[in-house]
């Protein structure tokens, strides 16, 4: 497994200089001007709430994987949990999400339980996909969650299909597909954003760079590291953000989305991140392809103390009201552990159910 | 009752499951303004108009899945491949994302769609374009595999895969799109999935086979019949779920049992029927199953060598003849 924060206990990745000057002017955003400065507070504490639940569960997670209670590969988010956060709030309930291996942060920010996620990893009957899925292949219909995929870019596709079907129902949801940097590179990428501009889909795809690909650099993958310019070829919108801010996602994802809701039309967003963990809990976060020193370097920008020193500046969080809402949210992660920890293994009768359904049109 | 082509058929049953259900759209390359590489589409972007009828780039992996996202939120998507052999482009859409959904999102989301389109050889078109996918297809659980030899089972079992809730692979006959046959024009009238056919009665000895070598076995018998050897034929029509009831009633009444199929030998359709039988029939059995099917090459040019590679009836009636001790 990772080594995590440099040698430090996992369980608490969020490194906090307390005696670090926030930047004044990181508290820009494009809300509209008849938000009141209450409601940007509450949706600053809502951004941060969000960050907090995904870090504290995937820390967790990460435990739960030392102690062998989630089996097969697992792959956290952890340092790239404002772009989760930041989309999730820009979309409607009928709105759909298509993603890769990489989920658990996707899928609570969508607001699927930590309880059927921490269920799901422990391949648990009450698990979002019945414990059938993994870590790599949490579903939740009811929220137009349409799964973590584990083939790189094999989904890309999957949410051109779906931007297919709104318009052929003349509907105004948006489909947002998230991927990571490498798959850039592969065929079904193309062929997914040529489809979705010749037609004018309402998709949004979601470029997470963090850099790597599993342990190969973008510099040694990728011809043109510049990924958001890949959306000129299909005549599509390319833009780049700062994804370690979640108000910078997003605003850049609420244009993305009402240009796709109102015209239909698709963008291409490279969210430049980072990952603060390893590509799985199989290799270290640093040490082999990559340094300390760069990952040391790169965990400073991290989303929920940038978020946080806003929050301060402004005077609308104290750190007492931040301790108590990071204690509720690891209160939820050890309830969701608990609760998985109780649930019952599938039945064996469940090994043959779901290979198909017996019904016809 | 009409005697029309395999072709024909098809196109009618795409005309009524279009008409019945307007989640059913086709999609793929050529299908609308061309009327089909193969014209199984023809006439039916005037009638269903674009969204229905749908012009692909070439780009199987893309539409293949845009297939499988639409089906995800509830369309019937009719994806056509020009030919089984650029499938193999889109395998990763059929084989890891339409076969495994509903298995992985723990019931969640079903795939009410059809992969189809020319399986197997045609004449002369060499190594990349002559292959017969079934048993690569029938392989993987989670996907239906369809085979129809004639026009009323190409019309039939195309309605019962386009209603079909699961991902159904719907290989057709190359060949086979200019033979005629009976077919009828009632709507509702249905082919099911999983059920083979006995194409002709015999007493003497049993062929196993499917799609394009059902043609193949009705010369044999025709052939044989002057010879006082009556041949039972058993389309198996859909290889994934198989039929193994139909098969073991025809061993245990012939005793005698010849595998006939496009495909190579390893790992082929052929392979599992005889294990069936082996395990269904063992006592029954009076010879050794065998089995005969394409040359273990990949298909060559020339036309004799291509002959030579090929099932074909005098084969199939010298499998016959040592499986009945007569050779």
């Amino acid at each position: 497994m990772g080594t995590g924060t440099g040698g430090g206990r996992l369980t608490d990745t969020i490194e906090r200089e307390q005696t670090r000057k926030p930047k004044q002017e990181m508290q820009t955003t494009n809300e509209p001007a008849e938000a009141t400065a209450a409601e940007q507070a509450t949706l600053r504490k809502e951004l941060l709430r969000s960050m907090l639940l995904q870090r504290r569960f995937e820390e967790r997670c990460a435990e739960a994987y030392a102690l062998g209670k989630i089996g097969g590969f697992c792959h956290l988010y952890i340092g790239q949990e404002a772009i989760s956060a930041g989309t999730m709030s820009v979309l409607r309930p009928d709105d759909y999400v298509v993603t890769s291996y990489r989920d658990h942060g996707q899928a609570i920010a969508r607001g699927v339980t930590p309880r059927s996620v921490m269920s799901e990893l422990f391949g648990r009957v009450d698990g979002c996909s019945g414990g059938k899925g993994g870590s790599m292949h949490l579903f939740d219909k009811k929220l137009g969650f349409l799964g973590g995929h584990g083939i790189v870019g094999g989904h890309i596709p999957l949410a051109g299909g779906v931007g297919w079907a709104i318009k052929y129902r003349k509907g105004d949801q948006v489909c947002v597909c998230f991927f990571g940097e490498a798959a850039v590179n592969i065929g079904a990428f193309h062929e997914a954003l040529n489809i979705a501009s010749l037609w004018s889909l309402p998709c949004v795809f979601v470029i997470e760079n963090n850099r790597y690909g599993m342990g190969t650099a973008i510099s040694r993958s990728t011809a043109n590291e510049d990924v958001k310019a890949r959306a000129a070829a299909y005549r599509m919108l390319g833009e780049s953000v700062d994804a370690q801010d979640v108000f910078a996602v997003r605003d850049a994802m609420g244009r993305a989305v009402a240009l796709a809701r109102k015209d239909s039309k698709p963008t291409l967003i490279e969210m430049r991140t980072y990952r603060f963990m390893g590509h799985s809990m199989s290799d270290a976060a640093s040490g082999t392809y990559r340094s300390r020193e760069e990952l040391e370097e790169n965990m400073k920008r991290d989303p929920i103390v940038i978020l946080h020193d806003i929050m301060r500046a402004n005077n609308e969080l104290s750190d007492g009201e931040f301790s108590k809402l990071d204690e509720e949210q690891k209160a939820i992660c050890q309830d969701a552990w608990d609760f998985a920890d109780a649930s019952a293994e599938p039945p064996l009768e469940n090994l043959f159910t779901n290979v198909l359904v017996e019904s016809t049109s | 009752m009409a005697v029309i082509t395999y072709r024909e058929a098809l196109t009618q049953a795409l005309r009524e499951e279009l008409t019945r259900d307007e989640n059913v759209f086709l999609m793929g390359e050529e299908v609308a303004q061309y009327n089909g590489a193969y014209k199984v589409s023809k006439g039916l972007l005037d009638e269903f108009g674009p969204m229905r009828i749908v012009d692909t780039p070439i780009t199987e992996l893309g539409f293949a899945g845009v297939g499988v996202g639409s089906a995800m939120v509830g369309l019937r998507p009719i994806i056509e491949f020009m030919t089984w052999n650029f499938a193999l482009l889109a395998l990763d859409q059929v084989v890891n994302a339409a076969a495994k959904m509903l298995y992985m999102s723990g019931g969640q989301f079903n795939m009410p769609m059809v992969f189809r389109g020319p399986n197997g050889s045609a004449l002369q078109l060499s190594a990349q374009h002559s292959q017969a996918w079934e048993s690569w297809l029938a392989h993987i659980p989670g996907l239906k595999v369809v085979t129809p030899g004639t026009p009323a089972d190409a019309k039939g079992l195309l309605k019962s895969a386009i209603r079909d809730d699961n991902p159904v692979v719907f290989l057709e006959g190359e060949m086979l799109y200019n033979t005629k046959g009976e077919v009828s024009d009632d709507a509702d009238l249905l082919v099911p999935i999983g059920k083979a056919d006995i194409k002709r009665e015999g007493s003497d000895c049993t062929i196993v086979t499917h799609g394009k070598m059902v043609l193949i076995a009705l010369q044999v018998a025709e052939a044989l019949a002057k010879e006082n050897i009556a041949v039972e034929i058993v389309d198996l029509r859909t290889i994934r779920p198989m039929d193994v009831e139909a098969i073991a009633t025809s061993v245990q009444k012939t005793n005698r049992v010849v595998v006939l199929e496009e495909g190579w030998e390893m790992c082929g359709v052929g392979a599992q029927v005889a294990d069936f039988i082996q395990r269904e029939c063992f006592d029954d059995l009076d010879a050794p199953v065998i089995r005969v099917h394409q040359a273990d090459t990949p298909m060559p040019y020339a036309k004799n060598l291509e002959r030579a590679a090929k099932p074909d009836v005098p084969k199939a009636i010298a499998a016959i003849k040592k499986v009945m001790y007569l050779a």
